[in-house]
């Protein structure tokens, strides 16, 4: 059976990996050296895209195909009524693919994690970023091992719509839909709850503030929301302004004008910083401070773990759901 | 030995076929004791046969004691039909070639002498039983 | 022996059942025809036994066990489907590792021998085969796998007449030499009347009728008279179809004793005339005879 579904699979399995070595000898060339960043944008995004997009295509080409080929052709006629039971034609074909494939989304993370590194330690250290630091949802889910379990969920995800859809192309849209539904909802309903977010409360001070944000009205500039500097490396989730019982204060009370810098002066007089320093002064008296929620970069690998436990489990909750539904295949 | 074939015009079914064949056969000369009738196999190989077929048709003949099976060897011819019989059958036939001809100048053309010669054929048959 | 068991086997496809209160005992040994028009359930009942499909309702026993339940049932029953399917890109040889890998009981020899005898050529992809070479490298997978009971759906359909006299004769030889039992469904009734010697008839999803070949020709008889109505027939007479001309009546009765009512010319059937007489009544029980009234 081994030797069948590897004949099946291993013309799909041989040009991925063949276009992973090709992708692994392109970065190993171009890896960025400290310093300028400048010419990478392209090969960062790129690789960036690259693993996210590679999970996907293995549950969508090689998964897939895997049920519904068979189905199609009738060739599960032939090779279920062999000795054979179905359960361990699925277990071996899940034994192939699914390893194949988690190797395949490794390595390529692996090898693009390190071609990446100097620009996420880079990131990590700077607040102001040019490059997302890779704690960030869209930078995190193409590093570390992660999409390891993303290939392995996407495979089996494949697998299980085909088994339900039984056609190939529909069976492809739809593995393709799901399996984006489910990244997308993943790091903003499910990773706060598993991780909780680290929860500061920061005083206002004119240091702590790293930006105002305003809107034009008939009085002048009125001040929407401050921005205070956030840690570096992080995911910021809230940076907010609260009032003394917590409540988000949007927009800012008239009082925070005072805060504000004179306009056209550049630098602030000694009299500015004395005025803005006694306006943040007031507001702290008045009970406003401001909320942070952020995940440290320090969490990086914990979360890289968290999520692929996360993502293997709901692969296995997958596998379960095709073997009960194989059952009823015909 | 002889070699069975099937005539799907016939009528009748594959094992009385098989039957009436080796009968003929015996009855004309062309089996005599000791003969070996074709092996099952290859009867089944030949003719795509149901192999009960055969066998159902080789048991038929031993009940009636024409034939005798020989477990692992095969199946042997013990009776015989012809003898006496087959001294009586020249005359007949020439009998019944006088009585065709007889028929002929009567005006009968062969579907009448056919059908003439089956009917009579059955009825007397059906009076023997009776 | 019974090699196929089934006790009020049903299959529904959404609305339709495709096979309805199926109660049968096929005997092992034997060689079994199933018949039907398209439509009649034919391929349902062999996948239910081959354990493709679910039943609805019922239970169906294939050599002693549930099919498709285990590697030891399937190692016992051979399916080919009606389309013979076969991977397209894998070839001959190949498919004949495929049954040596997955068949503890494969006859490696037996299937070697077939495909030379049937001029296969190993290296070929089977993509490439004719529809009748197909069938012949699934039925060779289906035999020499060596099993109990051989399901064949409509096996010889895409064979031309020599290559079908062929397959029927290896697959006979088969039945001779390996004590398989066989139910194979086909619309050619005179390949039938050769290779069968039980016969199912199935008609619109329910079985009409069951038996021993023999025995089923032996008790239908064809009744040729002058015209009158078929109620006066005795109780033991059980008719199968009527046809009236304005003088003549043509009954097809089954019964297990002599006919001896002298005013009926009586004939016998082959198995096509008896095949075709149960296609073409469904469920005719002593109809009246309403143009006499």
């Amino acid at each position: 059976m081994t030797w069948l579904t590897w004949r099946q699979l291993r013309f799909p399995v041989v040009s991925v990996y063949a276009a992973l070595a090709l992708i692994g000898v392109g970065l190993a060339v171009s890896r960025p050296v400290r310093g300028g960043f400048g010419d990478q944008e392209f090969p960062y995004l790129g690789s960036l895209l690259a693993v996210q997009l590679l999970p996907a295509v293995l549950g969508v080409f090689w998964g897939v195909p895997m049920i519904t080929r068979e189905l199609e052709t009738g060739t599960h006629n032939l090779v279920w009524n062999q000795s054979v039971t179905r359960s361990r034609w699925l277990a071996v074909k899940l034994g192939v693919g699914v390893p194949a494939a988690m190797v395949a989304a490794g390595v390529l993370s692996l090898v693009v994690t390190w071609w990446a590194d100097p620009i996420d330690s880079a990131a990590a250290l700077e607040t102001e970023r040019s490059f997302e630091p890779r704690i960030t949802p869209l930078v995190f889910v193409a590093r570390g091992i992660a999409p390891i379990g993303y290939a392995a969920f996407a495979f089996v995800l494949g697998i299980a719509v085909a088994i339900l859809l039984r056609r190939t192309v529909t069976a492809m849209a739809v593995t393709l839909v799901v399996y984006a539904a489910v990244q997308l909802a993943v790091p903003f309903a499910v990773r706060p709850h598993v991780l909780p977010p680290v929860e500061e409360s920061v005083t206002l001070t004119a240091r702590s503030i790293a930006g105002v944000q305003t809107e034009e009205s008939p009085n002048g500039y009125v001040p929407q929301s401050l921005r205070v500097l956030e840690p570096a490396g992080s995911w910021v989730l809230a940076n907010e302004t609260v009032d003394a019982n917590g409540a988000v204060v949007r927009p800012l009370p008239a009082a925070v004008g005072d805060c504000m810098p004179a306009e056209g002066t550049e630098p602030p007089t000694l009299a500015d910083l004395d005025r803005m320093r006694e306006c943040f002064a007031r507001l702290s008296y008045l009970g406003y401070r401001q909320h942070l929620a952020y995940q440290p970069a320090s969490r990086f690998w914990p979360a890289q773990w968290v999520e692929l436990a996360v993502f293997l489990a709901l692969s296995a909750l997958v596998t379960w759901f095709c073997f009960r539904r194989l059952r009823h295949l015909s | 030995m002889i070699e069975f074939h099937l005539d799907g015009k016939s009528g009748l079914s594959p094992y009385q076929q098989l039957v009436r064949q080796v009968r003929h056969a015996l009855r004309l000369g062309l089996l005599s004791e000791g003969d070996q009738l074709p092996k099952v196999k290859d009867v089944v190989a030949d003719l795509a046969i149901n192999p009960n077929t055969v066998l159902k048709a080789y048991r038929e003949l031993e009940h009636d004691g024409l034939v005798a099976a020989r477990p692992g060897v095969g199946t042997f011819v013990t009776g015989t039909l012809s003898g006496t019989s087959l001294a009586a059958l020249a005359p007949l036939r020439q009998d019944l070639r006088r009585w065709l001809a007889k028929a002929r100048r009567a005006g009968l053309d062969e579907e009448s002498i056919e059908a003439l010669f089956l009917t009579t054929f059955r009825a007397a048959a059906k009076e023997d039983i009776a | 022996m019974t090699v196929l068991r089934a006790q009020g086997l049903g299959k529904k496809y959404k609305r339709r059942w495709a096979l309805t209160g199926c109660t049968l005992d096929v005997p092992a040994g034997h060689v079994t025809g199933l018949v039907g028009p398209n439509g009649a359930g034919k391929s349902t009942l062999l996948g239910l036994a081959a354990g493709m499909l679910e039943p609805s309702s019922g239970t169906i026993e294939v050599c002693g066990g549930v099919p498709g339940s285990g590697p030891a049932q399937l190692a016992k029953v051979g399916f080919v489907a009606q389309n013979t399917p076969v991977y397209a890109n894998l070839t001959v040889e190949e498919h004949l590792r495929l049954g040596a890998r997955l068949n503890p009981g494969w006859d490696d020899e037996l299937a070697h021998e077939r495909i030379a005898r049937i001029g296969l050529d190993p290296a070929q992809a089977a993509g490439k085969l004719s529809g009748g070479q197909r069938a012949q490298l699934a039925l060779t997978l289906g035999i020499a796998k060596r099993p109990e009971l051989l399901l064949l759906d409509e096996p010889v359909a895409s064979l031309d007449p020599l290559a079908r006299r062929e397959f029927l004769q290896d697959l006979m030889e088969a039945v001779a030499e390996h004590g398989l039992s066989v139910v194979m469904s086909s619309h050619l009734i005179a390949d039938l009347e050769r290779v069968c010697d039980h016969l199912i008839v199935l008609v619109d999803s329910r079985i009409r009728l069951t038996g021993d070949v023999d025995d089923l020709l032996a008790t239908h008889r064809r009744l040729t008279g002058p015209r009158r109505d078929v109620d006066t027939l005795p109780a033991d007479q059980r008719v199968v179809s009527v046809r009236h001309t304005d003088r003549q009546t043509t009954v097809l009765v089954r019964t297990e004793a002599p006919i001896l009512d002298p005013s009926w010319d009586v004939g016998e059937l082959d198995l096509e005339d008896l095949i075709l007489a149960y296609l073409t009544n469904p469920g005719v029980e002593r109809p009246n005879l309403g143009v006499v009234r």
